[in-house]
């Protein structure tokens, strides 16, 4: 038995190793000196430290503010979507009026409809509003979620109405106990929602692509992408060093709150 | 009799209580996201049908009606037959890879006794990175002199592939690139389903003499499992038929159309020659398709969950 778990271990180090291969060779690349990275000796580990592909990637490929523009964005976003699906979801959940069953039925359809068949008419309304290249175009057409809404329903369900009722009781108003009691006691599927709101646009690249033209209004993806298709195609150690800093900041998030990742990125992932 | 006279007694009572409920509450609660809704979600969906019957070119102030005029151009058209054919070729290749080596991995993963959380992690790595950078990154690990597969090959004997330049090995190339992103995903899943299958299902298999792993995976695991994998089998279908980055930052659709897929046609209508009404129809067969599939996956969620 012990010698079957050792072989399991050895085949799934291999694979990990295959599977995690381009983030070492990425990072090994990315402080690398020139000379180096066309050396064909394959290296892992550099001879010589070099910080300067990072100092590249900053002020040649603007990196930073992809950085800044991905942050800006996504918490943007996030904080839009909380703002509007949490009450909604509040009514939907708790409340009875003949126009529930519709409502709930709108939201569940939007949930059919991918983000790629809405591109056209969306880009023709945000160059009407004359938002090309701008964040906020970026941001408007996903201020909400219909998958929050119907996410955060199912979970303020479950809230006993005792517990509301006793609050009402106290004399706390229904904003505040909406806000004091339903959404603390919903905690865990706010912060898998919140994680997967996240990933999905900080990766996002075929709406960025769509609205966003000038190098300083990129989201990361997008600013890569840009970076690699211009000069950037034969400046590896920068674009290393820049593909380094996009991927970083989510993979330690990850690292981090392995558990709240795996369960927002697939119970909520059912809408990819 | 009575019991009856009560029933619908009750039944009279909530039927007058549904009266009362009135149409509508909190309608300011409602309206910021319903608002959204309609008119980033909704009506843009219908415009997109409605478009995909018309003429209409980005920057021109008029247009005509013109019927499946769009569908029966782009059902004539040899480059959309490439396209669709090579996203269904791509299709073939991504789903059963995906499929078989995301259940080996979980497979392997929930049959050790120790360091399970561990390996899950490690193979969901890929899933939260931005595959635009590791494509970029890809690129140049399969570069055809300087990349690192190309020293493997020739420290092989081998004679070096240009994986992302040749058409016999394009598609493939990007399928593979895309998998390598969601395999840890699709692992995630088949552990979550491989978690429930009651182990006294295995004691039980093994008194009734399947002694071999082999035999108790046939016999227990994978009739189990069905829900599960049926599950999966949906989402890489829909993940396949989604694929856009790779294509786009890496080949934009070549060499010679070889790795055209179906929504890097629709952005090139759309965005590079500006033929609304084209992109509109390919977006509305695109919709088609994902909404069958969608529809599908949420009945078989359903199932999924309640199995859970």
């Amino acid at each position: 038995m012990r010698t079957r778990d050792l072989i399991t271990h050895a085949v799934l180090a291999i694979g990990a190793a295959f599977m995690l291969f381009p983030f070492v060779w990425m990072v090994s690349l990315s402080f690398k000196e020139e000379f180096e990275i066309y050396d064909p000796s394959l290296n892992l580990i550099p001879k010589t430290w070099d910080f300067a592909n990072y100092v590249e990637a900053f002020t040649y490929g603007e990196v930073g503010s992809f950085l800044v523009n991905g942050l800006a964005v996504t918490l943007s976003i996030l904080a839009l979507q909380y703002l509007t699906i949490i009450p909604a979801a509040y009514v939907l959940a708790r409340k009875n009026f003949r126009l529930n069953g519709p409502l709930l039925a709108t939201v569940l359809g939007v949930l059919l409809i991918p983000p790629q068949v809405t591109a056209i008419p969306v880009y023709i309304m945000v160059s009407g509003l004359g938002l090309i290249d701008t964040l906020a175009a970026l941001v408007i057409p996903f201020a909400t979620s219909a998958f929050g809404i119907f996410l955060l329903r199912q979970s303020f369900r479950t809230i006993p109405q005792d517990l509301l009722d006793a609050a009402r009781v106290d004399g706390a108003s229904e904003f505040r106990t909406l806000w004091a009691i339903i959404v603390p006691n919903c905690f865990p599927t706010l912060a898998a929602f919140g994680i997967f709101s996240i990933v999905v646009h900080w990766n996002d690249f075929f709406w960025p692509l769509l609205v966003v033209r000038e190098l300083e209004n990129a989201t990361p993806p997008l600013g890569i992408s840009i970076f690699a298709s211009d000069e950037g195609g034969n400046d590896v150690g920068p674009m290393m060093a820049s593909a380094t800093l996009i991927v970083l900041p989510l993979v330690v998030a990850f690292l981090l709150m392995r558990r709240s990742f795996i369960e927002g990125l697939t119970m909520t992932g059912i809408k990819g | 009799m009575t019991a009856t006279a009560t029933i619908a007694g009750a039944a009279n009572i909530r039927a007058a209580a549904a009266k009362r409920e009135p149409l509508i509450a909190k309608p300011l609660y409602l309206a910021p996201a319903f608002f959204v809704l309609f008119v980033f979600f909704l009506l843009p969906a219908i415009a997109t049908i409605a478009i995909s019957f018309t003429d209409w070119q980005l920057g021109r102030a008029d247009f005509s009606f013109v019927g499946a005029e769009n569908y029966r151009a782009l059902m004539a058209s040899d480059d959309f037959q490439i396209s669709l054919v090579n996203t269904l070729w791509l299709n073939l290749f991504v789903v059963p890879l995906s499929f078989a080596i995301s259940l080996a991995l979980a497979l392997a993963i929930v049959s050790v006794s120790r360091g399970r959380a561990f390996w899950q992690t490690v193979y969901f790595i890929p899933v939260t990175s931005n595959l635009v950078a590791m494509a970029v990154v890809w690129d140049y690990l399969l570069h055809p002199e300087l990349g690192f597969a190309a020293q493997l090959w020739l420290s092989l004997g081998l004679t070096p592939v240009n994986w992302l330049n040749d058409r016999d090995f394009v598609l493939y190339t990007v399928g593979f690139i895309s998998s390598w992103q969601l395999i840890g995903y699709y692992t995630v899943l088949f552990i979550a389903g491989l978690s429930n299958i009651p182990s006294t299902l295995y004691e039980a298999a093994r008194i009734d003499g399947a002694s071999s792993p082999w035999d108790r995976f046939w016999q227990v695991t994978w009739p189990m499992l069905g829900p599960t994998s049926l599950f999966v089998l949906v989402i890489t279908v829909i993940k396949s038929f989604q694929m856009f980055d790779v294509v786009k930052v890496l080949t934009e659709g070549g060499p010679d159309k070889a790795s055209e897929i179906i929504l890097h046609t629709l952005f090139q209508e759309g965005f590079i020659f500006f033929r609304m009404g084209v992109a509109a129809a390919i977006a509305t067969i695109f919709f088609a398709v994902m909404l069958f599939l969608t529809l599908y996956q949420m009945r078989l969620f359903e199932r999924f969950v309640h199995y859970r």
